[in-house]
């Protein structure tokens, strides 16, 4: 084995899925004992990287090298075999087992088909000792906290002989006390001279941990930091890029009336911290944020889905928190959520159930269905939206996603909300659809209506926005407009930076 | 499709009545017809509310019990009991209701699964039933003839000699045809076939869905009490042990047949209907024409299998006929 050859080195990685190019040509090099941060923004292909690494899917091509010597890595038995261990951000232990039983799942010690318990503990007992876990190995899976449970993944790695540690987000869900045991451990293993390719969003952490930093945009490589060089700053400028902020024509939104006023506004997911902000009529205002946080989860909260723990909502001038989404509805507001085809639409209604079922409560007579409203109703959407469908009774899972979505946003607009909350409405639809409903937005806002968007693409955020919130890992970590709105300011607070004033650009 | 569905099951239900007409020439004769009807009727009662529940994407197992606890309930009170007319069957009507009312909120309120619930419910109610009649037949002896005949009595047709409609016929078709109107014309029968099939979807769009899921557990188990009630008015007495075992298992096979999905939002009262008719004629078949009785559930469950296998393969041969007529349609510019 050539001891001075990086223990692992990728060369050209492509990835192409569906519609999309995933990778296009991504390197990576990692050496013995070095914790190597891999970051980027959402989409930037960092998971799918990761996912090649350990033998998830294979690349459409690229090479890979360990040890300077040229290797493929088919699956994940494979990926193990050669020592190369991915820790998923979603752990995958089996709870209703115990320690010992999860960390030799599959190869157990056995004799004649006869576990050997006492064998196992004692072998498992020394690997909780190896990552730091006082724990007993015949203690179940679902007693531990998630920390712990991640230590317990770790020792599984490492009785895999893992020389190679891919870990995807691992602080995602752990406590600060949780992460620092964990940064003690990854410490530790790096010392023993293992390789730990660490994938965060959170960058004070990369900063703690990192020997070196890759960063991914756009499914390429934007750069690399060495130990020296890293620092909130350039990390952040990496992530962005230096030649992407492109300005969108503002409308300049006039002062008009607060139509959605949150104060102290606490989330069931994140009780701890108080939201507070203002949308006006008229005005479209953007949500920013990482993965995690919490940006679906406050739009829930003002829909009423997940009722808010705490604080005050005044909508259109009157405080109410919704504690169901029927409230929110009769208050003035409408969510396009998420999850379009399990939240959005009822994928086996027609198009007309589905543009209905918010107003047949309006609509009804007597409590029977107005037909003739409903029917009304439909034929002006599929008119209005330019929602692409033979007629009314085509089901909407016969749609394509960005007609899905116009029917959702058909059964609000029946409704002539006040406020439109929405929830990564362009996600997966196509271009020309997209178009379509940041024009609809444009005339909802022209007409008055408040909008509030969250979305995870930047250029969408800058281009339709007139203002950005930020939120990181739940609390609201800033507001931007005018000229300190741009790519870097939202990177560096959604990040979690701490500053929210305008800073000055580098382009 | 929905139409497609209940035309194919409509024809295999003629085809079953033509056949047991052409191997027994007891099946056209009136006594045979009448009991068919009145068995259909009463089937189809209880078949109709346990659809309701179907249609939420839940199930109902304890329905058979309720029957019991109705059906022994009635006479028990009236008999052993002392108790007016009036006051029993309102008793009957309330628990029916509230049983119903356990369930949904058991289900809703703290998202046990219907299966256990109703389950739990299964055992439960039979064994009241069992207990406070001290598992001793009950009955209404020889008095209570007006009130026995709503589930006796014949309606002589005009235009038709020798036959008469069953009483129980009368109530059904009130039953389904209200139940149908609910489901179709109103906005509360639409918000339970949303709901079913997208729970999460239908309360996005502010429908209450928990308030919808608990009205079909009490629709379905209030209909379940009335079909204990006709039951055991027809037959006069009620064996707390025996009576309406294996009913609930009747109703959904009736439900399923009848095109409902257990996974929720679809099925049609119509449906239903001929599912429960296709059933007793099955039965009925069966008793005329073999030695074998004892092989009724053996053939009942073989029809029912044959016809959700075939039902699965129609529908695959659709979605997939469906799926690319959309796409050939995307691909053609506009």
């Amino acid at each position: 084995m050539d001891m001075s050859a990086p223990l692992l080195e990728a060369g050209n990685l492509v990835k192409t899925f569906p519609g999309v190019r995933a990778l296009k040509g991504v390197s990576l090099m990692l050496r013995r004992g070095e914790v190597l941060a891999v970051i980027g923004e959402n989409g930037g292909g960092k998971s799918t990287l990761m996912k090649i690494l350990a033998g998830v899917q294979p690349a459409d091509s690229g090479e890979i090298f360990l040890d300077g010597q040229p290797a493929e890595v088919a699956s994940v038995p494979d990926a193990l075999a050669r020592g190369i261990a991915l820790i998923h951000q979603e752990l995958n232990l089996a709870d209703n087992l115990d320690i010992a039983a999860n960390l030799f799942l599959g190869r157990e010690k056995h004799r004649f088909g006869v576990i050997d318990k006492p064998a196992q503990y004692r072998a498992a007992r020394q690997l909780l000792e190896a990552v730091g876990l006082e724990a007993d190995p015949s203690a179940l899976v679902s007693a531990l906290s998630i920390g712990q449970q991640q230590q317990v993944e770790i020792a599984k790695a490492l009785s895999l002989n893992a020389r190679i540690l891919i870990m995807d987000e691992p602080t995602s869900s752990l406590t600060t006390r949780e992460s620092e045991q964990l940064f003690e451990v990854i410490r530790d293993l790096r010392a023993k001279g293992v390789g730990i390719v660490y994938i965060s969003h959170r960058l004070a952490e990369v900063m703690d941990l990192a020997d070196r930093v890759t960063v991914l945009r756009d499914g390429a490589n934007a750069g690399n930091l060495e130990k020296s060089e890293i620092s909130h700053e350039a990390m952040v400028r990496l992530m962005v890029g230096r030649d992407v902020s492109r300005f969108y024509p503002h409308k300049s939104g006039e002062p008009s009336q607060p139509v959605l006023e949150a104060e102290d506004l606490r989330t069931p997911a994140y009780p701890q911290h108080g939201l507070n902000f203002t949308i006006r009529a008229g005005e479209i205002v953007g949500l920013s944020g990482l993965v995690g946080a919490g940006r679906t989860e406050m739009m829930q909260t003002l829909f009423g889905i997940t009722p808010a723990t705490g604080g005050r909502l005044k909508i259109a001038g009157n405080i109410l928190v919704p504690q169901t989404p029927l409230e929110a509805i009769n208050a003035g507001m409408a969510l396009v959520p998420e999850d379009r085809k399990k939240q959005g639409v009822v994928l086996e209604m027609t198009v007309s159930e589905n543009v209905s079922l918010a107003s047949l409560r309006r609509d009804q007579k007597a409590g029977l269905i107005n037909r003739r409203a409903e029917s009304d109703l439909c034929r002006e959407m599929i008119g209005k939206l330019h929602i692409k469908t033979p007629d009314g009774k085509q089901l909407a899972q016969f749609l394509s996603g960005g007609n899905q979505q116009k029917v959702v946003l058909g059964k609000w607009l029946a409704m002539r909300p006040r406020v439109l909350l929405l929830d990564e409405p362009t996600r997966g639809i196509d271009v020309g659809a997209k178009q379509e409903i940041y024009q609809l937005m444009e005339q909802l806002a022209a007409d008055g209506v408040a909008i509030l968007f969250v979305s995870s693409e930047m250029e969408e955020l800058l281009g339709m926005a007139d203002r950005v919130l930020v939120m990181h890992e739940g609390r609201m970590a800033g507001e931007l407009t005018g000229s300190g709105l741009n790519e870097e300011s939202v990177m560096h607070l959604a990040t979690g930076g701490r500053y929210s004033t305008s800073k000055s650009t580098c382009n | 499709m929905q139409l497609k569905k209940t035309l194919g099951i409509t024809l295999l239900l003629l085809a079953v009545c033509l056949l047991t007409a052409s191997l027994s020439e007891n099946f056209l004769s009136s006594y045979n017809l009448e009991n068919l009807l009145r068995r259909t009727a009463l089937f189809g009662i209880i078949s109709i509310g346990v659809a309701f529940v179907i249609v939420t994407g839940g199930i109902d197992l304890s329905v058979g019990s309720v029957i019991c606890l109705a059906g022994c309930g009635l006479p028990w009170l009236l008999t052993t009991q002392g108790w007016s007319l009036p006051s029993a069957l309102m008793a009957v009507a309330l628990v029916s209701a509230g049983i119903g009312l356990l369930h949904g909120l058991l289900i809703t309120k703290l998202g046990i699964q219907p299966f256990v619930v109703t389950l739990c419910g299964l055992m439960m109610y039979r064994g009241i039933a069992r207990g406070f009649t001290g598992d001793q037949t009950v009955g209404f002896g020889d008095g209570f003839k007006g009130l026995r005949s709503l589930a006796t009595g014949r309606i002589e047709l005009p235009f038709i000699d020798g036959f008469a409609l069953p009483a129980p016929c009368v109530f059904l078709l009130v039953i389904a045809l209200l139940a149908a109107f609910f489901l179709n014309r109103t906005i509360y029968g639409r918000y339970l076939l949303a709901l079913g099939r997208s729970e999460e979807a239908a309360r996005y769009s502010g429908i209450n869905t928990g308030r919808m899921t608990v009205l079909a557990y009490v629709l379905c188990s209030c209909l379940a009490g009335f079909g204990g009630v006709l039951f055991v008015l027809d037959v006069n007495i009620a064996q707390p042990s025996d009576c309406g075992n294996f009913y609930e298992l009747y109703a959904i096979s009736a439900a399923v047949l009848g095109g409902c999905s257990l996974r929720g939002g679809v099925g049609t009262i119509y449906g239903v209907l001929i599912g429960a008719a296709l059933m007793q004629t099955l039965r009925n078949m069966i008793v005329l024409t073999t030695r074998h009785q004892h092989m009724e559930f053996a053939i009942i469950g073989a029809v029912l299998l044959a016809g959700v296998v075939a039902d699965e393969l129609i529908k695959r041969r659709h979605l997939r006929r469906k799926a690319v007529r959309s796409l050939r349609e995307e691909s053609t510019p506009a």
